[in-house]
């Protein structure tokens, strides 16, 4: 059954490479239905009979799938789906529409391959799938500035690669296999050995330059800003969290064993990272560029939850323990929700760099009259990320700090609301000098973006509403949002 | 683990992290693209050392020999989307001795 | 005791091929190290008793690669002689100090002396080979090596074919 999430794009990829060359013009609405499908299946999942067919027993890949895989598939299969609108809508009639389809194809084949593997060498492989279509489809439209972003990622995530396998050669010394299990037996009876702190410090910087944190983070501006409108969403929707974040949460839970150091040196790039995102993000003058930090400072909420978790967990009061798993549930209730609102964001930019031509704040204003829809979404959108309630992320923050009070670190938990205060500050200067105020006379004749981008708005704006509105509702239902361990 | 076996994995082992270091340090020296690159293999050379000692040494060169081949088949991939862009940077910048390198250290 | 010192030897000769690679002046020289590099790493992976890598690793490493890399330098290198004095000097400034690192880096992890003294695991059953141990328990990087394989090849027409726009 799971296969079929790494097979069934593989095989709409080779579906839209055969020959008669007239099935390209469907490439694209094909790898939307693909993504589609993808999240609605996700949502059916649990409810689904096992079926073991013979592609079943043919294949055996070892996936497994947990309740954050759950989420982060439902994210990929919904940013995915956006992204192709987005990419159709700016693309338009180009005849390379079929190329990025095919990239995004694979794309979605390593995310999805990412997230489901129980194994730390096939993670590194299927994450290394997603970079090298991330590096193409960055430098897609081959603009000299993304050509440059993309190069530097390429070096940047090489250089993690390298991390990441020097840890697991190391592991795989000490446990002989590289499966998520026998890794976390052999960590956790040989966790005093300097070699393995090593390896385990190793790996996690690894995945922070992956995932994009401070002091990591040299790539993701200039990657996000210079990449094409449809790229931007599905990198900083999906794209490094599927490779950064995802694997540091899935890790912190599998494999890693419960200890305070890790935790506390977690805890402090995800603090750095925060408010180093949020002070660079205030002095921005193009939105992509302001939206990039605005995601390094936001996924410094989730490594912060994220190191309380490792920090928590190896505690003999069982109360600790239980604000560890509190702000694991919010770590990976954040992830989702910053999906949807980073990715609605981007669309929002999209449509005005199309229809404005530019995303410079300082030649924009007065937008909101002229694109309507393109304007209260992206109010939406900046609310939720800075945690505004009912909305879904003013819920996933609280989440975190809450977990952080009761883990004692009150410090933290300051600094988070201290930093939600500074997002609501820049994201609201954004929205004034873009869609506020008198609009410029070169911008008199500016229209609402075509239906693909109207369209991914209201989608991913509905989502964000729902979710917050719908929270409490969730949180008794319990299982499909939030971890089963969460306890309340 | 035997002295036998720790002498041989010693060995090897300070070899790779002595390759490491001149890795990095030609990465971060370096403004030429094709050099970045380059360093780039160097460093993947040191990591493919690592696994198959770390086989040898555990008496698994099954496991580390296809951890190994999937290794280098991912290298050659992003090399080849790297030189790639240098391709393209150079076709329309002229050049290949950019700052890029510059920005990354900082 | 003669069996390490070959070991040193092999070890000694990979370092010192890396560090000609990246300090020599001449980009096609250094591509050349870059093969040899790698020929002393297929030497070494044979010695640990890997020969189907070794093999991968010199086809793949020391063939295909600087083949790709050579024609890259063809393309975009072009320098006269007064350059190529100037970088050559550079190169001896910037990498004068690298002996001395890698000397202090091997004395310092030498003297450290690491403890080893972790127990390792059970070694697999004699009958697994790489053919088995890859069709049987890493399908899943198989699939991967796929992707990544057919994503490299778009890229190439992505990013190569056509005039820029």
């Amino acid at each position: 059954m799971l296969d079929l999430f790494i097979l069934a794009p593989l095989a709409c990829l080779i579906l839209i490479n055969l020959p008669p060359v007239g099935s390209r013009r469907l490439a694209l609405p094909l790898a939307m239905v693909l993504a589609g499908v993808q999240a609605i299946a996700v949502l059916c999942l649990p409810y689904m009979p096992r079926l073991d067919g013979p592609l079943t027993s043919f294949f055996n890949f070892g996936l497994q799938i947990t309740p954050l895989g759950r989420m982060l598939l439902l994210a990929v299969g919904l940013v995915a789906f956006v992204s192709l609108l987005v990419g159709q809508a700016s693309l338009g009639q180009d005849r390379r529409l079929w190329q990025f389809a095919s990239m995004m194809l694979l794309a979605i084949t390593g995310m999805n391959g990412a997230v489901l593997v129980s194994d730390l060498f096939s993670l590194y492989v299927f994450m290394e799938v997603l970079a090298v279509c991330s590096f193409i489809l960055i430098a897609f439209n081959r603009d000299p500035l993304a050509l440059e972003g993309a190069f530097k990622y390429v070096i940047l995530s090489a250089v993690a690669s390298v991390l990441m396998l020097g840890s697991l050669s190391l592991m795989l010394l000490v446990a002989g296999s590289t499966g998520f299990a026998a890794l976390k037996a052999a960590l956790a009876a040989g966790s005093a050995s300097p070699l393995l702190k090593l390896a385990m410090a190793g790996f996690v910087c690894g995945l922070f330059i992956k995932g994009g944190l401070a002091p990591f983070h040299a790539w993701l501006p200039g990657a996000y800003s210079s990449a094409p409108a449809a790229v931007s969403v599905l990198l900083a929707g999906v794209g490094t969290k599927v490779s950064g974040l995802y694997a540091l949460l899935r890790l912190a839970m599998d494999v890693l064993p419960p200890s305070a150091a890790l935790g506390q040196a977690v805890m402090v790039v995800g603090a750095f990272s925060m408010v180093v995102g949020a002070v660079a993000a205030l002095v921005q003058k193009d939105i992509k560029r302001l939206l990039a930090y605005s995601s390094i400072s936001q996924m410094g909420y989730v490594v912060l939850a994220a190191g309380c978790f490792l920090a928590d967990a190896g505690s003999a009061d069982w109360r600790l323990v239980a604000a560890g798993e509190l702000a694991m549930a919010g770590a990976i209730f954040h992830l989702f929700n910053h999906s949807v609102f980073k990715s609605l964001l981007f669309v929002n930019s999209a449509a005005v760099e199309r229809q404005a031509g530019t995303t410079d704040m300082q030649l924009l204003g007065g937008l909101g009259s002229r694109m309507p829809v393109t304007g209260a979404t992206s109010v939406i959108a900046a609310l939720s990320t800075a945690g505004v309630p009912p909305l879904a992320g003013f819920w996933s923050k609280l989440v975190i700090i809450l977990a952080l009070w009761q883990s004692g670190m009150q410090a933290y938990a300051l600094l988070a609301v201290a930093v939600s205060v500074a997002t609501l500050g820049y994201l609201l200067l954004m929205q004034r000098r873009v869609f506020f105020g008198r609009t410029a006379p070169n911008l008199q004749g500016v229209r609402e973006g075509s239906e693909g981008y109207v369209v991914a708005e209201l989608i991913l704006a509905t989502v964000t509403v729902l979710v917050g509105l719908a929270f409490p509702l969730l949180m008794h239902l319990g299982s499909f949002l939030l971890p089963a361990n969460l306890n309340l | 683990m035997t002295p036998q076996a720790a002498l041989i994995f010693g060995t090897f082992a300070v070899g790779a992290v002595l390759v490491l270091i001149v890795g990095f340090y030609s990465l971060l020296s370096t403004r030429n693209l094709i050099r970045s690159i380059i360093a780039l293999e160097v460093l993947t050379k040191s990591v493919t050392l690592l696994i198959i000692l770390a086989g040898y040494t555990t008496a698994q060169q099954a496991l580390a020999q296809s951890l190994a081949i999937t290794l280098i088949v991912i290298e050659v991939a992003v090399m080849v989307v790297g030189v790639g862009l240098v391709l393209r940077i150079h076709s329309q910048t002229g050049s290949i001795d950019t700052n890029t390198v510059e920005n990354i250290k900082g | 005791m003669s069996a390490n010192v070959l070991d040193i030897a092999l070890t000694v000769l990979l370092v010192a091929a890396a560090v000609w690679t990246v300090s020599t002046a001449r980009m096609l020289r250094s591509v050349i190290g870059l093969a040899a590099t790698s020929a002393l790493l297929t030497a070494i992976l044979f010695r640990l008793d890997s020969p189907l890598a070794a093999v991968f690793e010199l086809s793949v490493c020391a063939g295909l690669i600087p083949a790709i890399l050579v024609s890259a330098v063809g393309l975009t290198a072009r320098m006269d002689d007064d350059a190529l004095a100037r970088r050559k000097r550079a190169k001896l400034k910037v990498f004068a100090l690298l002996p001395v690192i890698l000397a202090a880096a091997a004395w310092a992890l030498v003297r450290l002396n690491v403890p080893l003294d972790f127990a390792l695991p059970a070694a697999q059953g004699p009958g697994a080979t790489v053919q088995t141990t890859l069709w049987n328990l890493r399908q899943a990087d198989l699939v991967g090596q796929i992707a990544v394989l057919l994503a490299a090849a778009f890229g190439v027409v992505v990013l190569l074919k056509g005039k820029s726009q």
